[in-house]
């Protein structure tokens, strides 16, 4: 058993106390600590990252064996799906953590602040890797507590009505998820989700199987902000100081929303044709409705998280075009395409979608407001800043050679290879209201003539936030390789047959 | 914050302490009957806040108070997660394995790290929702100077 | 089944609650009950026909048990529904002393 794999989630829990301690005798420690647990998270990932491949690691916690093939521990489980998450996850934290050094020195009290943050951290690693449902839920709940603090962090008006209504909406997500699993509970009298894969593959009764079905997907769907669960977000999401804006929106709604969705519906329940194409109309709703409500934005931060909706959509209808096709049980060499492109896309949004927050945040810091008709002028007075979000602009709207058009493409085409010629049509046109969204974001920000106020002395942001942003927008132009076929073996392929082919999971888990 | 008479403060003095003793009972015992470290910290902390709550306390005391139960709060649950990484080094080296000697079943001293484990959570538990009392008393207190 | 037909309808006692009530302490005082019809619906889960309570007695010997693991569960949860509640009701403070009302049609600075 790999000894690596409780490290993700113990690391940071202590890492969060020892702050706490430490934190209030010796100055500026916090922010040390907190960057080296980080640097260390990173540095594991990518190794499990490169060393997992097509092999599946299961971690039994406490060392209780399964008895008579039936599994009594708490499993955690490490396959290619996995990695590539916990990737995602720890490298977007690592970067804002580097960033939130100078932006966070304006708030009071940063203790709690790098604390909770690695709370959060440690929450989101443990949903990802945890192999029976009632963990998942566990882990759930610390990282959402965590982020409903962290949202109302400068304790002003907006922040608190934001978080109010993040943690109302929360809450209901967290007990239909946990009425779903008592439901689970009572028919197959286990937890272990390779188990339940069994014992539901034996037989079910259909009206228990859709009332199951219909309570997971409303309940992460509330924590995934797909539509018609949305209303938490354009407000959590920019009334947050921008690291946190950038980690909620970056990585929390894919980690503990998509993710499970995406393990549960093909890992765990049989696919049936229904509920993939009332999954696939989703996608496609959060698709169109997100952009048109984000054009007519004149906030920064509320045009991006609504554009967050709208890409989420992109990776929900991509994978509900491979659910139907496996549903349907033919051509399943373009379910993998489809599926390949919604996580290649998952992948590009949390590089594009943090940048892009964090260089909200710098103009935020330098100019002190978020409307897009006060500013102007920004590109000779901050240069790094206006040249990443050029960069972060054209990845979100899909010009080549940066990443977003390459997972676009892919998508693109395996819609229009599964006859699917409306669904692709409508990913065209939201593409194209996407871009023209970004050119207004990009005029108005940084390519206006500044028309007043030479007197403020606007200047470059301090070298940390630099140096995240820097760092993310090289990331947003290799990201682009990952098409090329010789490196889509290694990252991607392992992904797309672990969710392909559940008996496999249920088979390397359980011995059976 | 104003106390209450005198009546009232005798009776929570003496009752404060039967339940204090009661709460590490059950916090001690909780390998062998139900309850164990979340129960049992929730009754620990019952009787410190009746104390406070009877005897009332005026501003600086209850700050230095929080500032007090925050550091046994994060001491406790650190302790907690390296007791649980030190399955990683003695025993069969799996993370939360039980390695101490198990007793004969039924005996106080048995059952390897539960115990220890039920009384640092005890004590976490306790500290917290001391914490999370007093942080709003104190707040009441900032508002109505 | 009866019984938990009613914790279900619990829950959807709770969930109205939650959407048509106007101040913010009905509203978290009815996410709690949603909360406590889910721990019932789980311990009830684990009953089976002359159960008694999980404990093993070394004097007698074999008899049947209730299922201790959702009983298991619904420990966990009612810590973290704890955690829950207590986070709700410190924002609740907090927005009553910048807003000056607990009416949640008064509060609507972020709109659109």
């Amino acid at each position: 058993m790999n000894p690596l794999i409780p490290l993700f989630v113990a690391i940071p829990l202590a890492g969060a106390f020892l702050i706490m301690i430490l934190g209030r005798f010796i100055r500026n420690l916090n922010k040390y600590l907190a960057s080296l647990i980080l640097l260390f998270l990173v540095v594991v990932s990518f190794w499990s990252l490169f060393t997992t491949g097509n092999s599946v690691s299961v971690y039994k916690v406490g060392g209780w064996e399964a008895v008579n093939s039936v599994p009594i521990g708490i499993y955690m489980v490490l396959d290619g799906f996995t990695a590539i998450i916990l990737c995602i996850i720890n490298l977007i934290g690592f970067l804002s953590v580097i960033y939130s050094i100078s932006y966070i020195a304006r708030y009071t009290s940063e203790n709690y602040f790098y604390s909770l943050f690695c709370l959060m951290m440690a929450g989101m690693n443990g949903v990802v890797l945890s192999g029976d449902i009632f963990n998942i839920f566990v882990f759930l709940e610390i990282s959402a507590i965590s982020s409903y603090a962290l949202v109302a962090f400068g304790v002003e008006k907006n922040e608190l009505e934001a978080t109010f209504k993040y943690q109302v909406l929360g809450g209901i997500a967290t007990f239909l998820i946990l009425m779903g699993i008592a439901l689970i509970y009572w028919e197959t009298k286990t937890l272990n989700i390779a188990d339940i894969r069994n014992v539901f593959s034996t037989g079910y009764d259909r009206k228990y199987y859709l009332l199951v079905q219909i309570l997971l997907l409303s309940g992460f769907g509330l924590k995934a902000a797909i539509i018609p669960f949305h209303a938490w977000l354009p407000d959590a999401h920019s009334s947050a100081p921008s690291p946190i804006s950038a980690m909620l929106s970056g990585v929390l709604i894919k980690a503990v929303g998509i993710y499970v969705i995406i393990r549960l519906f093909f890992n765990m329940f049989a696919i049936s044709e229904g509920m993939a194409i009332l999954i696939t109309s989703l996608g496609s709703l959060s698709m169109v409705i997100g952009v048109f409500l984000a054009v007519s934005q004149w906030d920064i931060k509320r045009l991006l998280a609504y554009h967050s909706i709208s890409q989420m959509g992109y990776v929900i209808l991509s994978v509900g075009i491979g659910m139907i096709l496996i549903s349907r049980g033919i051509r399943t060499e373009i379910a993998a395409l489809a599926i390949a492109g919604g996580i290649f896309h998952l992948i590009n949004h949390a590089a594009f979608k943090g940048l892009l927050f964090l260089n909200a945040g710098a103009i935020e810091y330098s100019i002190g407001t978020r409307n897009l008709q006060e500013m102007g002028g920004l590109s000779k007075t901050m240069p790094a800043t206006s040249a990443t979000s050029l960069v972060a602009s054209l990845s979100i709207s899909g010009i080549p050679p940066f990443n977003g058009f390459f997972s676009k493409l892919i998508i693109i085409v395996a819609a229009i290879l599964a006859k699917f010629y409306f669904l692709a049509l409508l990913a065209v046109i939201v593409s194209i209201i996407t871009l023209a969204s970004f050119m207004k974001f990009q005029r108005y920000a940084f390519f206006n003539k500044a028309d007043d106020d030479n007197s403020r002395t606007i200047k470059e942001v301090p070298f940390p936030m630099l140096f995240s942003m820097i760092v993310l927008g090289i990331i947003c132009l290799l990201l682009s390789i990952l098409v090329f076929p010789g490196i889509r073996e290694i990252i991607l392929t392992p992904a797309t047959d672990i969710l392909m082919d559940p008996s496999k999971y249920a088979s390397q888990i359980t011995g059976i | 914050m104003k106390g209450m008479t005198l009546i009232v403060k005798k009776t929570a003095q003496l009752i404060s302490g039967l339940i204090f003793l009661y709460g590490i009972y059950v916090i001690i015992h909780g390998h062998l009957t139900p309850g164990g470290g979340f129960a049992g910290g929730v009754i620990l902390a019952g009787a410190f806040i009746l104390q406070i709550l009877a005897s009332g306390s005026d501003f600086m005391k209850l700050t230095k108070e929080e500032l007090g139960s925050t550091m046994y709060e994060n001491l406790a649950i650190l302790i907690a997660v390296f007791l649980s990484l030190s399955g990683l080094l003695f025993g069969a080296k799996v993370f939360f394995i039980n390695w101490l000697p198990k007793g004969t079943p039924g005996e106080l001293v048995s059952a390897g790290v539960m115990p220890l484990y039920n009384i640092f959570i005890g004590i976490e538990v306790a500290a917290s929702i001391l914490t999370i009392f007093l942080a709003l008393v104190i707040f009441k207190e900032e508002i109505s100077e | 089944m009866i019984p938990y037909y009613l914790c279900f309808i619990l829950f959807l006692v709770g969930l109205y609650g939650v959407i048509t009530r106007r101040n913010l302490v009905k509203i978290a005082i009815s996410l709690s009950i949603m909360e406590f019809s889910v721990f019932l619906i789980l311990a009830l889960i684990g009953f089976r026909e002359g159960g008694v309570a999980p404990i093993v007695d070394p004097s007698d010997p074999v008899k049947i048990y209730v299922d201790p693991l959702p009983q298991a569960m619904v420990l966990t949860a009612i810590v973290i529904g704890l955690a829950t509640t207590a986070m709700l009701m410190a924002v609740i403070i907090r927005i009553y002393r910048k807003y000056g009302t607990f009416d949640i049609r008064e509060i609507k600075n972020l709109r659109g």
